[in-house]
C-alpha cells in the first residue's frame, strides 16, 4: 500500500484557459510548504492534485498541516492507494480506516469510478464494500444522509485511492496569481488579518512598518517581525519594509494642530507606502482599517487620507467588527503576538481629542507647512528592507 | 585506570556543545527577556528559540513549551495542575504502579486533597497493554500519566495507543506521559501518533546542566500554575526565566535527536553483546523484557546483593546503578510491583548506555561482573 496527498482545488477548477498558470502557481507554492520535508511528487488530473512522497519517511502528517496553509487548496485527505482489486480494496479500507471507523458510529461508502473499465460499477462497489465493513466493525451502522465517516473509493486509471472525511483547506486562489500588493503593518491586530485575507485573493505581499525610535522600542520593531513571519505561513515569503519616521512625527506635533496630528501623519504613511509600493512593482496598498473603529477610521478621514494615494487601497476588513477580525487573527495564529503591549509609531503623539470628521481643505492647508515631498524622499530613502519567511 | 559509566540514566556528563551554549548564554546574553531594552529583547529571543529547539526535538511548537526545574517540576506541574484544573469534572487519576516516584509522589498529594488514584499493575517484565491502561479510565477520570520508557527496566509504554482509546471512552480526560528516559533516544513526536495533552522532558538525562527540563503542553490544555509571580511562561511558570540553562538544553537535544535511527541500532549493538556476555552466568536473571528500550538493561545476579557489586565494580572503575538512583537504599517498587522475588529484587543492577558506551566497555564490564559474582560468593 502506498500512502499519498489528495488535494481538491476548488475555486482554480473554475477557470478558463488559464487555469494552467494558477495551477502551476498552486504546486510551486505546495512544493515551497514542503521543501523541508523529503521530495514529493505533485501530478495534477482535473480537479484533484495528487502530492505523492517519494520514500516512506516522510512525514505526511506535517505535510497535510502545511498544506491546509496553501491558498487554493480547497480541501484535502491522505488516502491509501492500492492495485484496482476489489478484495484488496476491502481490506485496505478496513485496515487504513480502522482508527476513524472504530471512533464512528455511523458511516456511507462513495464510490467514484472515473475507470469505466473497472468491473463492478459504483453502486456495486458501495453496497460491497459496505457489507464488508459492517461485518468487521459491527457497531457501525449505515446513514447516507449524515454519516460520522465517508469512505470514499476512486477508482481511476493509475490505482484505487481509499480516503475518508476530507479536510477543510484554505480556500481563495493561489498566491502570487493576482500581482503584488504592500501591506501597511502596525502591529495591531487589524492589519496581519487584512493582508492575509489579500493573499487569500490571490495577491502576493509585501509590508511596510513604520518605526519612531526612540519613541518606539526594539520590541516594537521585533513583534511586527514576529507578525511577518507568522503571516508569511499563509503569505509565503514576505519583503517587509521598515521606515524611519520619528522625524515626520516630530515635526507634524510641532507644526501641525494637535487635532488634525493622526490624520496628517496617516496621509505621510500612505504617500510613503504609494512611493514604496511603486518601487517594488505592487499595484495596491491593503490597509486593516475597519470603518468606525478608531478616529482616523471614519469615512471622512478615509476620504483624507486616500486623496494622496494613487494607487488603490484595499480594505478587506472594512465591514467587520473587532470580534470577526480577531476570530480570523486567532485562525491564523497572529492574535497572540498581536496583543504584546508595546507602543507603536501610531499610539505616539496621539491627539487629546482628534478631529473625527476632518475637512480635506483644513488638512491640506495644515501640513502646508511642511516640506512634504523632501521628507516623504528621506524617509523612502531611509527605508530598510527584510525578507522573510 | 579508565573509567567506564554505565549509570546513563541516572544522569550524563554535560556535552561541550551545550557548556559552551550555556557559558555564552552568561556571558553575552544575560539580559532578563522581561526588560523593554535591547539586552531584554536579545535574550528574549533566545529564549524562544531555545524553546523552538526543544519544540523541535519533539514535533511540537515553540509556543507548547513551559521550561522547569527538570523532569520532576514538569510532572508535578502536568499532574497538579492539570487534575486541579479539571477538578469540576471528577476525582479519579490513573496511573502505573512504576512510574517515577515525581509522578507517583504528585498522586498521593493529590489523594491526601481527596482524589481518588488508581495505580496499575504491570506484567512480570514491567509492561502493559493499552486496553489495561484505558480500562481503568472512566467517567470519573480527570488525568492519566504514564511514563513512555521506565527508568529502571527499560519497558516502553503503549501510550499512544493508550491515548487513543482514553479519547475513545473519555474525551475530556487528560493525559500525560513523562517522557524524561525516551527523549533524545528514541523518536518522539507528539500529534496523532501520541496524541498526549502534557508531557515532561529533562535535560540532564541528554548532555545538558542539570536543573532544567521543559513540559510540553498541547495547544488550548488549560492547566493551573503551582508557583504564583510575574506572568513569565504565561504564569505556569513564574520567575526570571533561567536562560543559560534553557539554552544548554536546547543545544543538548538538538545534538540528542541527530543520527536517532543510528543510535537506536547503537543501542542493540550494545545490549545484544552484554546479554550474550553473561549467559553463561547460570545465577543471572534478566530483568528487562526483550522489547525494552535497549539502552536500559537490568539484570540480577542472584544471591549478591546490588550494593555490594556495585562496589566491587566502582572499585575498577566501572559505574552503574542498583535499581533506580533517586531512591538509594529503598527497596524498588519497580521491581516489587512486577512481582519479582525479594532475592532478585536485593541484587538488582542496571546498566544504562549513552552513544559513547563501546562495546569493549561492555567486553570489560561483563568480565568484572564476572569476577565479582565469584569474588564475593567466595567471602
Amino acid at each position: 500500500m502506498k500512502e499519498m496527498i489528495l488535494l481538491k482545488n476548488g475555486e482554480i477548477a473554475l477557470k478558463g484557459l488559464n487555469r494552467a498558470s494558477f495551477e502551476d502557481k498552486l504546486i510551486k507554492n505546495a512544493r515551497r510548504k514542503l521543501s523541508d520535508l523529503g521530495k514529493f511528487n505533485i501530478r495534477k488530473a482535473q480537479s484533484t492534485m495528487y502530492v505523492e512522497p517519494t520514500s516512506d519517511e516522510q512525514d505526511l502528517e506535517e505535510a497535510v498541516q502545511r498544506l491546509r496553509q496553501v491558498f487554493g487548496i480547497a480541501g484535502l485527505t491522505r488516502c491509501a492507494v492500492v492495485e484496482k482489486d476489489f478484495d484488496i480494496i476491502c481490506k485496505t479500507a478496513a485496515e487504513y480506516l480502522a482508527d476513524q471507523l472504530e471512533d464512528s458510529r455511523t458511516f456511507k461508502v462513495n464510490a467514484k469510478r472515473a475507470d469505466k473499465s473497472f468491473p463492478m460499477k459504483s453502486p456495486q462497489i458501495c453496497a460491497d464494500l459496505g457489507g464488508y465493513l459492517l461485518k468487521n466493525f459491527p457497531h457501525l451502522k449505515v446513514d447516507v444522509n449524515k454519516p460520522d465517516i465517508e469512505v470514499v473509493v476512486e477508482i481511476r486509471d493509475f490505482g484505487a485511492y481509499i480516503h475518508a472525511n476530507q479536510i477543510v483547506g484554505a480556500g481563495g486562489i493561489p498566491v502570487g496569481s493576482g500581482g503584488k500588493a504592500m501591506l501597511l503593518i502596525s502591529g495591531g491586530i487589524d492589519s496581519p488579518v487584512a493582508g492575509t485575507m489579500m493573499a487569500k485573493r490571490g495577491l502576493q505581499i509585501e509590508a511596510i512598518h513604520f518605526v519612531s525610535p526612540p519613541y518606539t522600542s526594539e520590541h516594537a520593531r521585533q513583534k511586527v517581525i514576529t507578525l511577518t513571519e507568522k503571516m508569511s505561513e499563509w503569505c509565503g515569503s514576505i519583503r517587509l519594509h521598515i521606515v524611519p519616521f520619528t522625524e515626520i512625527q516630530e515635526l507634524i506635533k510641532d507644526n501641525c494642530p494637535e487635532e488634525l496630528f493622526t490624520i496628517i501623519m496617516r496621509r505621510f504613511m500612505m504617500r510613503i507606502a504609494v512611493a514604496a509600493a511603486e518601487k517594488a512593482n505592487c499595484s495596491a496598498l491593503v490597509t486593516g482599517e475597519s470603518v468606525g473603529q478608531v478616529a482616523s477610521q471614519t469615512v471622512q478621514a478615509i476620504a483624507c487620507t486616500d486623496a494622496v494615494c494613487t494607487i488603490p487601497v484595499l480594505r478587506p476588513v472594512i465591514g467587520m467588527d473587532k470580534i470577526e477580525i480577531v476570530k480570523i487573527a486567532r485562525y491564523i495564529d497572529t492574535f497572540e503576538t498581536s496583543i504584546l503591549p508595546y507602543e507603536d509609531c501610531c499610539t505616539v503623539f496621539t491627539p487629546r481629542h482628534p478631529r473625527t470628521r476632518p475637512k480635506l481643505e483644513d488638512v491640506i492647508n495644515a501640513e502646508k507647512v511642511l516640506d512634504i515631498d523632501a521628507l516623504v524622499a528621506k524617509a523612502t530613502a531611509g527605508i530598510e528592507i527584510m525578507d522573510i519567511g | 585506570m579508565d573509567e567506564i559509566y554505565l549509570d546513563n540514566a541516572a544522569t550524563t556528563h554535560v556535552s561541550h556543545t551545550a557548556a559552551q551554549a550555556v557559558l555564552s548564554a552568561m556571558t553575552d546574553c544575560w539580559g532578563n527577556p522581561s526588560s523593554l531594552h535591547k539586552k531584554g529583547l536579545q535574550a528574549k529571543l533566545a529564549f524562544e528559540k531555545a524553546a523552538a529547539d526543544i519544540a523541535a526535538a519533539i514535533g511540537a511548537k515553540a509556543e507548547n513549551i513551559i521550561f522547569t526545574s527538570g523532569g520532576t517540576e514538569a510532572d508535578n506541574l502536568a499532574i497538579i495542575g492539570g487534575a486541579l484544573a479539571k477538578r469540576r469534572r471528577g476525582n479519579r487519576i490513573v496511573t502505573t504502579a512504576i512510574e517515577h516516584s515525581a509522578v507517583l509522589a504528585a498522586c498521593s498529594y493529590l489523594e491526601e486533597q481527596g482524589f481518588e488514584v488508581v495505580r496499575l499493575i504491570p506484567d512480570s517484565f514491567g509492561r502493559y497493554t493499552a486496553e489495561q491502561i484505558a480500562d481503568a479510565v472512566n467517567e470519573k477520570t480527570v488525568l492519566v500519566s504514564m511514563m513512555l520508557v521506565n527508568n529502571e527496566v527499560g519497558s516502553v509504554l503503549p501510550v499512544g495507543r493508550a491515548a487513543k482509546l482514553i479519547r475513545r471512552k473519555n474525551p475530556e480526560t487528560l493525559i500525560h506521559c513523562d517522557a524524561v528516559q525516551a527523549f533524545g533516544k528514541m523518536p518522539i513526536k507528539v500529534g496523532s501518533a501520541l496524541d498526549v495533552d502534557l508531557l515532561s522532558v529533562s535535560g540532564h538525562k541528554i548532555h545538558a546542566p542539570k536543573g532544567i527540563g521543559a513540559l510540553y503542553i498541547k495547544k488550548g490544555v488549560r492547566i493551573l500554575p503551582l508557583s504564583h509571580g510575574g506572568s513569565q511562561q504565561k504564569g505556569l511558570r513564574t520567575g526570571t526565566e533561567p536562560l543559560p540553562l534553557a539554552v544548554g538544553m536546547a543545544a543538548a537535544a538538538a545534538e540528542a535527536v541527530k543520527n536517532l535511527a543510528a543510535k537506536q541500532q547503537h543501542f542493540e549493538q550494545l545490549r545484544t553483546r552484554l546479554l550474550e556476555n553473561v549467559s553463561d552466568m547460570f545465577d543471572v536473571c534478566i530483568n528487562s523484557a526483550p522489547d525494552s528500550a535497549p539502552y536500559i538493561v537490568n539484570l540480577s545476579v542472584v544471591g549478591v546483593r546490588s550494593e555490594i557489586m556495585l562496589h566491587f565494580l566502582e572499585s575498577k572503575g566501572i559505574y552503574l546503578s542498583s535499581g533506580s538512583a533517586c531512591s538509594k537504599g529503598q527497596k524498588s517498587h519497580v521491581l516489587t510491583s512486577m512481582g519479582l522475588s525479594p532475592e532478585v529484587i536485593d541484587s538488582a543492577l542496571r546498566i544504562s548506555f549513552d552513544d559513547t558506551t563501546t562495546i569493549e566497555q561492555i567486553d570489560i564490564f561483563s568480565q568484572a561482573l564476572h569476577e565479582g559474582a565469584a569474588a564475593i560468593r567466595r567471602r
